[in-house]
C-alpha cells in the first residue's frame, strides 16, 4: 500500500525481535526476484545513470542546436540553478500548498468513509468508488474541465466577487490559486485513500477509552485518533507532495506564462522545444535529489518509525 | 488528592473515598430492543459491586451508562447524590476498564497510565503513573508498548489506567474474559486486594457467577434488562427469589409441587410433589399461591439406598435410578432420574468412606428439609440454566 505500512511492518519487526523469522528458501526464493531486478535495472536504474551521465553534457563546439558531447562539464548546475532557481521554489510551493490543502480537504473525507459509514458496507463502498471515479476519465480533460470551472464568467468567480472574497475586477483563471486548486483535485485521491486505510483500522473503544479518561472529543482526537492515523497522513502527504512537485499539466493549463511556470514546465520547454538536454536533465537532478532529501527529513520527523 | 487545573466541577468531585451510585428507572432502547427495562439500582460507597448476568441481559449498556458512553433512554443516573445523566463521559469522576483493556496502541505503558492525568493536567504526573504501576507489579515495563505485553499484563495496565485517576467510581466490563482460568483466578483476588487497598467503589459486570461471588461484596443479578435479585453471594446462593437466580447462581434442582397444609404453627409448608410429601421453611417460600417450585441445591441432597430408612428429620424422594456418574476429584456429581419428576443433581463430597454409585444404580434422595426453599409456580424450571458454551 504504502511507504507508511512498509515502515510499520519493519516495526513489527524490531518489536518482536526475540524470534524473527526463519528467512525462507534459498536459491529458489533469489530466482523469484530476478524480474523485479532486471525490470528496475531497465527502467530506472539505467535511465538514472543517462539522466546523470546528460547533466554534465557539453555542446558540441560549432555544433548545431542539441548536439552534444558526453564530458563532465559542471558548470551545468550553476547555471541551470541560477536560471530557474525562482521556477524551482514555486514548484515546491505549488505542491506544498496542495498537500496542505488536500490533507485538509481529505481528512474529514476519510474520516466520515472509514469511521462515520462503518458498518454501513453500501455505503462505505459507495463513497469509496465516488473518491477514485476521477480516475474513469482522462486527466487532461479533467483539468480543462477545471479551467471553465475557474473561468472568469464562470458561477465559482461569480461567487467568490458576491461575497467579496475577490475584487469586482477579481479572476482566479490563470492565477498561482488557480494551479494549486488543480493540483489539490488531481492528486486528492491518494491523499484520501492511504487515510482511509488508516481510519478504517482505527478501533472506535480507543476513542471510548478516550473520554472515559478526560479528554473531550477535541482532545482525543489530537491525542488518539491523529496519532493512529499518522501513517497515513504520511503516505498520503507524500503520495501528493512528490507527484504535485513535477507536475506541469496543471500548471500549463491552469496558470500563465510567467508568474506560474513550474519546474515539470521549464523541462518540457527545455528538453523537447529547445533541445537543451543538459539543462533538463539538471533540473531533474536537482528536483529528484531535492524530494529524496526532504522526504527522508519529512518521515524521520514525523516518526513513523515509531508507530505501532 | 490533587485535581487541579480543571474547570470542570464535577471531575473535582472524584474522592479517593469512592461514591455512591444510584440508578433509578433507567432504560435503555435500541430500535425495537429494550436492553435495559426501568432498571433502579442502588451501590453504596465504598462497595465491590457485581452486575451478573448471562450475555446480552443488559449489564454492559447499564455500565455504559453509569460511564457516560450511552445515553439513557429514560431514567436518572446519580453519583454521590449529584444528577450525571446529561454528563458527557470526559465529565464524569469515573473510569472504566473495558473488556478490550482499549489500551493506546501509540503511547507506551506509563503514558498509558498518565493519560488521564494528563487531561487533568494534576501535578507529578509521572510518580503518580509509576506508583499505580507498582500496585499492579509492573513498574518496570513502563517503557513498553501494549502490543509487547501478555494478555494478564495488558489487563494490569488498563487497571492502573483506571485506578491512578483515583475515580469516584472504577466500572469493570468484563476485565478477566480474555485470560485463562489460572490467571482469571489471581487477578480476582489481585482485584479485590486492589480495591481494599485504594477504597474505591468497583462495579464489576461478568457473567461468570463463580467470579461475582468470590469478588463482589454485592451482587445484583440481571437478565433480559432487569434486575432479578441483590444481595450478598451467600445471601443470593442460599435464598434465591427466582427460577433464573437459583439456576445461574450455582445449580438448583426445581420441582413443581403443590402446597397442601402449614405445620408446625405456620413456620413449615407442607407440599405435595408428584405424591410425596416435602418440606419447605415458611421463610424461604416466596410464593404467592398454592402452586410453587420446590428448590434443593445438588450439594445439599445425599443420596441413600432405595429402601433405606431415614429419620423424619429428612424430607426422602423415593424411585430414583441414577442415570450418569462423573468423578471430578472433590465431589461425585450424580444424575438421578426421578421418573416423573425429571432429572436430579447431586453433588457427593470426596470426604472417604462414600461409596461411588454406578449408572443404574437404584437410590433415593435424603436431605434436611431447612435447605429446602420454593420458588413461585408459574416459573419455567428451566430459566437461567446456561449453556456455558454460549457464552463469550
Amino acid at each position: 500500500m504504502s511507504a507508511a505500512t512498509v515502515l510499520r511492518r519493519s516495526r513489527a519487526g524490531t518489536a518482536l525481535a526475540g524470534q524473527p523469522p526463519a528467512p525462507a528458501g534459498g536459491r529458489g526464493a533469489r530466482r523469484l526476484l530476478v524480474p523485479g531486478v532486471l525490470y528496475l535495472g531497465v527502467f530506472f536504474v539505467l535511465p538514472v545513470g543517462t539522466l546523470l551521465a546528460t547533466s554534465l553534457y557539453a555542446p558540441v563546439p560549432g555544433g548545431e542546436l542539441g548536439q552534444y558531447t558526453p564530458a563532465l562539464r559542471w558548470q551545468n548546475y550553476p547555471e541551470a540553478l541560477g536560471a530557474f532557481w525562482p521556477q524551482l521554489v514555486r514548484s515546491f510551493a505549488f505542491a506544498g500548498a496542495a498537500t496542505v490543502v488536500a490533507l485538509v480537504v481529505g481528512y474529514p473525507m476519510a474520516y466520515v468513509i472509514a469511521v462515520r459509514a462503518r458498518g454501513r458496507r453500501t455505503l462505505q463502498g459507495l463513497l469509496v468508488v465516488l473518491v477514485v471515479a476521477p480516475f474513469f476519465t482522462s486527466f487532461i480533460l479533467r483539468t480543462i474541465a477545471w479551467k471553465q470551472i475557474l473561468a472568469d464568467g464562470g458561477a465559482v468567480v461569480g461567487a467568490l466577487r458576491w461575497l467579496h472574497v475577490l475584487p469586482p475586477d477579481g479572476r482566479v483563471s490563470a492565477t498561482s490559486a488557480a494551479v494549486v486548486v488543480g493540483l489539490t483535485y488531481s492528486f486528492l485521491p491518494f491523499m484520501v485513500l492511504p487515510l482511509f486505510a488508516a481510519l478504517e483500522r482505527l478501533d472506535p473503544r480507543l476513542l471510548e477509552a478516550g473520554a472515559d479518561l478526560y479528554a473531550a472529543p477535541a482532545t482525543t482526537f489530537r491525542r488518539v485518533t491523529l496519532p493512529l492515523s499518522m501513517p497515513g497522513v504520511v503516505a498520503g502527504t507524500l503520495l501528493t507532495f512528490i507527484p504535485a512537485v513535477g507536475d506541469y499539466v496543471n500548471s500549463s493549463l491552469l496558470g500563465n506564462s510567467t508568474t506560474t511556470v513550474m519546474i515539470g514546465q521549464v523541462v518540457d520547454a527545455r528538453f523537447f522545444r529547445l533541445l537543451d538536454y543538459p539543462t533538463a536533465a539538471v533540473l531533474s537532478v536537482v528536483l529528484m535529489v531535492t524530494i529524496l532529501v526532504l522526504v527522508t527529513a519529512y518521515v524521520r520527523r514525523a516518526g513513523t518509525e515509531d508507530l505501532v | 488528592m490533587t485535581a487541579v487545573g480543571t474547570d470542570d466541577p464535577t471531575v473535582e468531585r472524584a474522592t479517593a473515598a469512592g461514591a455512591a451510585l444510584e440508578i433509578e428507572g433507567v432504560s435503555r432502547r435500541f430500535g425495537d430492543f429494550l436492553a435495559v427495562d426501568d432498571l433502579t439500582l442502588a451501590v453504596a460507597s465504598g462497595t465491590f459491586f457485581a452486575l451478573l448476568g448471562p450475555s446480552g441481559c443488559g449489564k454492559t449498556t447499564t455500565l455504559r451508562m453509569v460511564a457516560g458512553l450511552e445515553r439513557p433512554s429514560a431514567g436518572t443516573v446519580r453519583l454521590a447524590g449529584q444528577d450525571v445523566t446529561g454528563v458527557p463521559a470526559h465529565r464524569r469522576p469515573v473510569n472504566t476498564v473495558f473488556q478490550s483493556y482499549a489500551l493506546f496502541p501509540h503511547l507506551d505503558v506509563l503514558e498509558n497510565v498518565a493519560f488521564g492525568l494528563r487531561r487533568r493536567r494534576t501535578r507529578d504526573v509521572r510518580a503518580r503513573a509509576l506508583e499505580a504501576l507498582e500496585l499492579v507489579e509492573l513498574a518496570h515495563l513502563a517503557d513498553r508498548r501494549p502490543a509487547q505485553l501478555s494478555g494478564g499484563q495488558q489487563q494490569r495496565v488498563a487497571l492502573a489506567r483506571a485506578v491512578v485517576n483515583r475515580p469516584a467510581l472504577l466500572l469493570l466490563d468484563e476485565p478477566l474474559g480474555a485470560l485463562d482460568l489460572k490467571l482469571r483466578r489471581r487477578m480476582q483476588l489481585e482485584l479485590k486486594r486492589i480495591q481494599a487497598e485504594v477504597g474505591i467503589t468497583f462495579v464489576h459486570v461478568t457473567h461468570d457467577q463463580e467470579e461475582a461471588m468470590t469478588m463482589a461484596d454485592t451482587v445484583a443479578v440481571m437478565n433480559r434488562g432487569r434486575i432479578e435479585q441483590v444481595g450478598a453471594p451467600a445471601d443470593l446462593y442460599e435464598h434465591p427469589r427466582t427460577a433464573f437466580v437459583a439456576n445461574f447462581l450455582g445449580q438448583s434442582n426445581l420441582v413443581p409441587g403443590t402446597v397442601v397444609e402449614v405445620l408446625d404453627g405456620g413456620r413449615v409448608l407442607g407440599v405435595d410433589v408428584a405424591g410425596t410429601r416435602l418440606r419447605v421453611p415458611a421463610a424461604r417460600s416466596v410464593a404467592a399461591g398454592p402452586r410453587v417450585l420446590v428448590g434443593v441445591r445438588p450439594e445439599k441432597i445425599r443420596l441413600v439406598g432405595a429402601d433405606e430408612q431415614v429419620g423424619t428429620a429428612h424430607d426422602v424422594l423415593r424411585g430414583g435410578t441414577v442415570v450418569d456418574t462423573s468423578f471430578t476429584g472433590v465431589s461425585t456429581q450424580y444424575q438421578v432420574d426421578v421418573g416423573a419428576l425429571g432429572t436430579v443433581g447431586v453433588f457427593a463430597q470426596n470426604a472417604g468412606g462414600t461409596p461411588v454409585h454406578p449408572p443404574g444404580t437404584p437410590v433415593a434422595l435424603a436431605w434436611d428439609p431447612d435447605f429446602a426453599f420454593a420458588l413461585d409456580g408459574d416459573e419455567e424450571p428451566a430459566a437461567g440454566t446456561v449453556d456455558l458454551d454460549d457464552e463469550p
